[in-house]
C-alpha cells in the first residue's frame, strides 16, 4: 500500500474512523440516551463527505484497480451519503417517541453506507464482495431493530436468509469469472472478454453475479422479499432501504456490467432487459391491490428499479446517465414521500393503512397538495420531475433500438399510475371517516416533505444542473 | 414584446399560485374573493391575448411571435404560434372567463375549484403554442392532472368512476406518443417543431414480426400519435370515456371539457400527422374518414336515446368531432378550413349547450330530462337562447355550425362521395336529436310540481350567454373572420401534404387534383 492508495480511500477511512468513534462514545456515554447526538452526528459527517467528494476531480485508483474513484462513483456516493443523512433525520422523532432510538442505529447505517460506498467503488470482485457484505449484514440488523415486535423481527429474519442466498449465488458467479478469465479484477476481465468468444463459463458467471445484485436491488424475480421487509421494519428504516442501498446496488451494477462485462452488452443486456420488464409489471400489477401503504411503496420501488434497469439495458453512456438521473430523482421522491408516511399515525400509533387517508387534504391542503404532486412525480406525469426519468431511460432505450421495451416500459407506467391515483383519490375524493391526526409532523419531516415537492416542480426549468455530473459521470464508465 | 406567448401562458398559473398561498379562510369572503380574483386573471389573460390577435400577421405562414430558450435533455424552450394554432389560443383565452363566470354556484371548496381551472388554462394554452414536441407533450399531459381532480372533487355520482377512466383512458393514449416523440427525437436529433415539419421521416416499407408495414417507420409514428389524439378527440370507438366524464363533470368542467380539450386532438391531427408523416396520412385516410362517418351516425343515434341532457350533448360532441376528423383527413383546402373552423365553432356551441343545462341543474340538480318538460312557460329567456344553440349545434344556416359542417362535406365530397354521403346523413340525424331534446325540456305544458317555481335566467348568466351568442352569429354571417385567418397556414400545409404525396406516390392523384379534375 502507497500512500497514494491511501488518500485515495480516505473518504472510506474517514466514515471507518468515525463509525468506530461513535461506537466508543456511544458505549462510554450514556448509550441510548446519546442516541440523538450520535444521529445527527453522523448526519453531518455524511454530507460533510458529500460535500468533499462533490469538490474532487479526476479518477484516481488504487490497490492496482480494486478500488476507483471516479466521477461516477462520486455522482453515485454523493446520492447515497446526502439521502442516508436526509433519512436518518426524518426518521429521529418516530424512532424516538417508539422507543427504538438506540446508538446502534446510526452507527449501522453509518456501516452500510461505507459498505455502499465501497460497493460503489469496486474494481474487483472481491472488493465488490466485501462492500456488499458490509452493507447487508448492517440493514439485517436494523430490519429488526424492533426486537420485542414480531414482523420486525421476521423482517429481519427474512432478509437474512434471502441475502443469504443471493451472496451465495454472487460469490458462486464470482468464482466461475475468476475461473475462466483468470482474474478477479474488472480491468482484467474486460481483456478477456475483448478477446473474442465470450467463453460459456464467463456467461455463467455474468449471469450469476447479475441474479445476486438484482436481489439487492428486488428486480423481479428476485424481489419476493421486498414487501414483506419493507412492511415489517420500523419505517425509518423502510424509508432506508428504499433510497441509498437502491442507488449503491444499481450503481454497482452499472460498474460490473460496464466495467468488466463492456464490450458485450447483448449478453448481459437481455438479461437486464428482462429483469427490467419483469420488474415494471409485476410492480405495477401487484402494487394494485396493496392496503397498506408501505407494501404499496414496495412494489413501487420495484417497479421503479425496472425503469432505471430499462436505462441500463440500453449499454450506452446515455443510458448510464439516464439510470444516475433516473435513481437522483427516485431517492428524491421516496424521501419526500417516507417524511410523509412518517407522520402517519392516530392517537400516537403509527398508520399504514392507505385508507386512512381519507379526506386528508381537508385537514391539512398543503401537505396533501405536497403529496400530490409526488404521486403524480411517482407516476411520471408531467410537469414532474419524474416524468424527466422515465423520459431518459426511454430515450435510452429508443436509441440502442430497443422499442419494444421502451413500449412495454410506458405501458406498465399507465397501469402503474392506477395506485398513485388512488392515494390522490383517497386524499381529495374518498369519503369523510376518522382518519389519521393532523397536525403531528415534525419540522424537519415537514420539511423534507415540501422541499421534496419543490423539487418535483421546479427541476423541470433546469433539473438543479445534475445532467451536466450525470453525463461526466456516464462518459467515465462507458468508453 | 418578445415573451408574448410565454406571458399569455403563464399569467394563469401565476395567478393560481398567488390564490394557492396568499388567499386564506375558507369562509364566505374567502370564496367570494377567490371567484373574483380568477375571474379577473382570465380576463386580464384574454386582454393580453387580444394583442396577439392584433399583431399577428395572417400571411407569413411560418411561425410568429417565436421565443426560444434552451432547456433540460437538449430539448428547446420553444413557442409560437401560426395560423393553425392562434385561434385556438384566443378560443381558450376568451372562453375561460366564461367558464370561471359559469361555476359561481359552486359552493365547495371554491379556492382550490378556482386554482384547477386557472391552471388548466395555463397548460391548454400552452398545447396550442408549444413549438418544442417535449414541451407540447408536457402540456398536453399535465392538463390531465387538474381535470382528474375537476372531476374527481366537485363531480356527480360516479365521479370517482369517471375520473380514474378520463385519466387512465388518456394517459394510456399519450405514452405511446411518448414513445413515438423519442424515436422521431433518436431519427431527426431535433424535437423542434418547425424543423420536424420539413423533416422527412423515412416511409419506405419494412417488415414487423412477419408482417410488412407499408408506409415503414411513418406508418409506427403516425399510429401511435394517432392513438393518442383519437382518444383526446374522441373518436369512434375510443369515445366511451368522454360521455362519463362529461356527465359526472361539474358544469365548467363540462365546458372546458368540450370546448377546448377535445380540440387538442384536432389540433394534433393537423400539426403533426398531416404535417409530419403526410405518407402514412396519406395511407391511412380512408380509415380515418370512414371512422368519422361511422362516428357520426352511429353516435347521433345513440344520442336519440339518451334519458341524460349531458350524455346526449356529449354524443352530440362526438358526432361533430367526426366531422372533424373527417375534414383534416380530406385534407384539401375546404376540409381543413372547415375543420378548424368546426372545432372553433363547437368549442362556442357546445360549451354554450353545457352552460345551458347547468344553468337548470343548478336549479333542480337533476340532468334527467324526464324531469323537465313546459320551461318556455316560466323561462322565456332561457327557451330563447337553449333554441338558438340547439340551432347552432344542428347546423342552421346563419349560425357557425352550419359553416363547418358544410365546409368539411364539401372537402370529403371531392375525396370520398360515399363518406359525404353517410355523413350528411348526420346532418338529419342531429337535427332530430336536437330538436328531440329542445321539445322534451323546454316546449309543451308546464306540469311538473317542482317546475313551478322555477326562476328564469338571471343577469349573471346573461352576461355569460352574450359573448356566446354574438361569436355563434358572427362566425356564421361572416366566416371570412376565421378563414381569412387560418387560409394562408391550411394552403401552405395542404401544398406541402401533395408534395409528398405526389414525391411518394407519382402516380396516385392527390386531393386537390382531383378536385381540379
Amino acid at each position: 500500500m502507497n500512500p497514494g492508495d491511501f488518500s485515495t480511500v480516505l473518504p472510506e477511512v474517514l466514515v471507518a474512523v468515525y463509525a468506530m468513534a461513535a461506537l466508543l462514545f456511544g458505549v462510554y456515554t450514556g448509550k441510548d440516551k446519546a442516541a440523538g447526538t450520535i444521529l445527527w452526528a453522523t448526519a453531518a459527517v455524511f454530507v460533510a463527505i458529500a460535500v468533499w467528494l462533490g469538490t474532487m476531480t479526476g479518477t484516481h485508483t488504487a490497490f492496482s484497480g480494486m478500488f476507483i474513484n471516479d466521477a461516477f462513483a462520486r455522482f453515485a456516493k454523493v446520492t447515497v451519503l446526502l439521502s442516508a443523512a436526509v433519512v436518518m433525520v426524518i426518521g429521529q422523532e418516530f424512532m424516538a417517541k417508539r422507543n427504538l432510538l438506540r446508538f446502534e442505529y446510526p452507527i449501522l447505517i453509518a456501516l452500510s453506507v461505507l459498505g455502499m460506498m465501497l460497493m460503489i467503488s469496486a474494481g474487483d470482485l472481491i472488493a465488490l464482495y466485501m462492500g456488499l457484505e458490509l452493507q447487508s449484514l448492517s440493514l439485517y440488523v436494523v430490519a429488526s431493530l424492533q426486537r420485542d415486535n414480531a414482523k420486525s423481527t421476521e423482517a429481519g429474519l427474512k432478509y437474512f436468509v434471502l441475502g443469504a442466498l443471493s451472496s451465495g449465488l454472487l460469490l458462486y458467479g464470482a468464482s466461475l469469472t475468476y475461473g475462466f478469465a483468470g482474474t478477479t479484477l474488472f480491468s482484467g476481465i474486460v481483456t478477456t472478454v475483448h478477446q473474442g468468444a465470450m467463453p460459456i463459463g464467463l456467461l455463467f458467471g455474468l449471469v450469476f453475479l447479475l441474479a445476486g445484485l438484482a436481489f439487492k436491488v428486488s428486480a423481479v424475480p428476485f424481489h419476493m422479499w421486498t414487501p414483506d421487509v419493507y412492511e415489517g421494519s420500523p419505517t425509518p428504516v423502510t424509508a432506508f432501504f428504499a433510497t441509498a442501498p437502491k442507488v449503491a446496488a444499481m450503481a454497482l451494477i452499472a460498474r460490473l456490467a460496464e466495467g468488466a462485462f463492456g464490450s458485450a452488452p447483448k449478453d448481459w443486456g437481455q438479461i437486464i432487459a428482462f429483469l427490467s420488464v419483469a420488474s415494471m409489471f409485476v410492480g405495477a400489477v401487484a402494487a394494485i391491490g396493496q392496503k397498506d401503504i408501505k407494501r404499496l411503496m414496495a412494489y413501487s420501488s420495484i417497479s421503479h428499479m425496472g425503469f432505471a434497469l430499462m436505462g441500463l439495458a440500453a449499454g450506452t453512456a446515455l443510458g448510464v446517465k439516464a439510470m444516475l438521473i433516473y435513481m437522483a430523482i427516485y431517492v428524491t421522491m421516496n424521501i419526500g414521500t417516507f417524511a410523509f408516511i412518517l407522520s402517519m399515525q392516530k392517537n400516537g400509533q403509527p398508520v399504514t393503512d392507505i385508507a386512512a387517508l381519507r379526506q386528508y387534504s381537508r385537514r391539512e391542503p398543503l401537505k396533501a397538495l405536497a403529496l400530490l404532486v409526488l404521486m403524480f412525480s411517482l407516476a411520471g406525469v408531467p410537469p414532474m420531475v419524474g416524468f424527466i426519468g422515465k423520459f431518459y431511460v426511454i430515450w435510452a432505450a429508443v436509441q440502442a433500438g430497443l422499442g419494444g421495451l421502451a413500449i412495454l416500459g410506458v405501458i406498465a407506467s399507465v397501469i402503474g399510475a392506477f395506485y398513485y391515483l388512488r392515494i390522490v383519490y383517497f386524499m381529495y375524493f374518498g369519503e369523510e371517516v376518522e382518519g389519521i391526526d393532523s397536525g403531528v409532523m415534525n419540522p424537519v419531516g415537514y420539511a423534507a416533505l415540501v422541499v421534496a415537492a419543490f423539487i418535483m416542480v421546479a427541476g423541470m426549468v433546469n433539473l438543479f444542473g445534475i445532467e451536466g455530473l450525470a453525463q461526466a459521470a456516464a462518459q467515465t464508465l462507458v468508453h | 414584446m418578445s415573451n408574448l406567448l410565454s406571458l399569455i401562458t403563464f399569467i394563469p398559473l401565476v395567478g393560481a399560485a398567488i390564490l394557492a398561498l396568499f388567499l386564506r379562510g375558507g369562509d364566505a369572503a374567502a370564496a367570494r374573493n377567490a371567484r373574483w380574483f380568477a375571474l379577473a386573471v382570465s380576463v386580464i389573460t384574454f386582454l393580453v391575448s387580444l394583442k396577439l390577435l392584433w399583431g399577428f400577421n395572417p400571411a407569413d405562414t411560418g411561425f410568429q411571435f417565436v421565443e426560444d430558450r434552451p432547456w433540460i435533455l437538449g430539448l428547446h424552450y420553444k413557442m409560437g404560434v401560426d395560423g393553425l394554432s392562434v385561434l385556438f389560443v384566443m378560443l381558450t383565452t376568451a372562453l375561460m372567463p366564461l367558464t370561471i363566470g359559469a361555476c359561481w354556484s359552486v359552493e365547495t371548496r371554491v379556492k382550490e375549484y378556482m386554482i384547477a381551472f386557472l391552471a388548466l388554462e395555463s397548460l391548454m394554452i400552452g398545447v396550442f403554442t408549444a413549438l418544442d414536441l417535449v414541451l407540447f407533450y408536457v402540456f398536453f399531459e399535465a392538463g390531465l392532472i387538474p381535470m382528474f381532480l375537476i372531476i374527481g372533487i366537485w363531480g356527480g355520482k360516479r365521479r370517482i368512476y369517471a375520473a380514474f377512466k378520463f385519466f387512465l383512458y388518456t394517459f394510456l393514449g399519450s405514452v405511446l406518443m411518448l414513445v413515438a416523440m423519442i424515436t422521431m427525437y433518436v431519427q431527426a436529433g431535433t424535437t423542434d417543431i418547425p424543423t420536424l415539419l420539413q423533416f422527412h421521416f423515412s416511409a419506405g416499407p419494412f417488415h414487423l414480426l412477419g408482417w410488412q408495414i407499408a408506409g415503414g417507420v411513418q406508418t409506427l409514428l403516425w399510429l401511435a400519435f394517432f392513438a393518442s389524439f383519437a382518444v383526446k378527440m374522441p373518436m369512434w370507438p375510443v369515445h366511451t370515456w368522454l360521455p362519463d366524464a362529461h356527465v359526472e363533470a361539474p358544469t365548467a368542467g363540462s365546458v372546458v371539457l368540450a370546448a377546448i380539450l377535445l380540440k387538442m386532438g384536432g389540433y394534433g391531427f393537423l400539426r403533426f400527422s398531416i404535417g409530419m408523416f403526410p405518407i402514412a396520412s396519406h395511407l391511412l385516410a380512408p380509415l380515418v374518414v370512414w371512422m368519422s362517418a361511422i362516428a357520426i351516425v352511429y353516435t347521433s343515434l345513440v344520442a336519440l336515446v339518451q334519458e341524460d341532457m349531458k350524455k346526449l350533448i356529449a354524443y352530440s360532441s362526438v358526432a361533430h368531432m367526426g366531422y372533424v376528423t373527417m375534414g383534416i383527413f380530406a385534407v384539401n383546402q375546404q376540409g381543413v378550413d372547415g375543420a378548424i373552423f368546426q372545432m372553433l365553432s363547437h368549442g362556442f356551441v357546445s360549451g354554450a349547450l353545457f352552460l345551458c343545462v347547468g344553468v337548470i341543474y343548478d336549479r333542480m340538480h337533476t340532468r334527467e330530462i324526464a324531469a323537465y318538460g313546459g320551461l318556455v312557460n316560466r323561462m322565456p329567456a332561457y327557451a330563447v337562447v337553449f333554441m338558438f344553440f340547439t340551432m347552432a349545434n344542428v347546423g342552421l344556416p346563419g349560425t357557425s355550425g352550419f359553416v363547418g359542417e358544410f365546409l368539411t362535406l364539401m372537402g370529403i365530397f371531392q375525396v370520398n362521395t360515399w363518406v359525404a354521403a353517410v355523413a350528411a346523413s348526420g346532418v338529419i340525424l342531429s337535427a332530430s336529436y336536437a330538436l328531440y331534446l329542445y321539445r322534451r325540456v323546454v316546449v309543451g305544458d308546464l306540469v311538473k310540481e317542482a317546475l313551478k317555481s322555477i326562476t328564469d335566467m338571471n343577469l349573471r348568466e346573461k352576461v355569460i350567454f352574450a359573448p356566446l351568442v354574438a361569436m355563434t352569429l358572427l362566425l356564421g354571417v361572416y366566416p371570412s373572420a376565421v378563414t381569412d385567418i387560418i387560409g394562408p397556414s391550411v394552403k401552405a400545409l395542404v401544398t406541402h401534404y401533395d408534395t409528398q404525396v405526389a414525391a411518394a406516390f407519382p402516380t396516385t392523384k392527390t386531393a386537390t387534383q382531383l378536385a381540379k379534375n
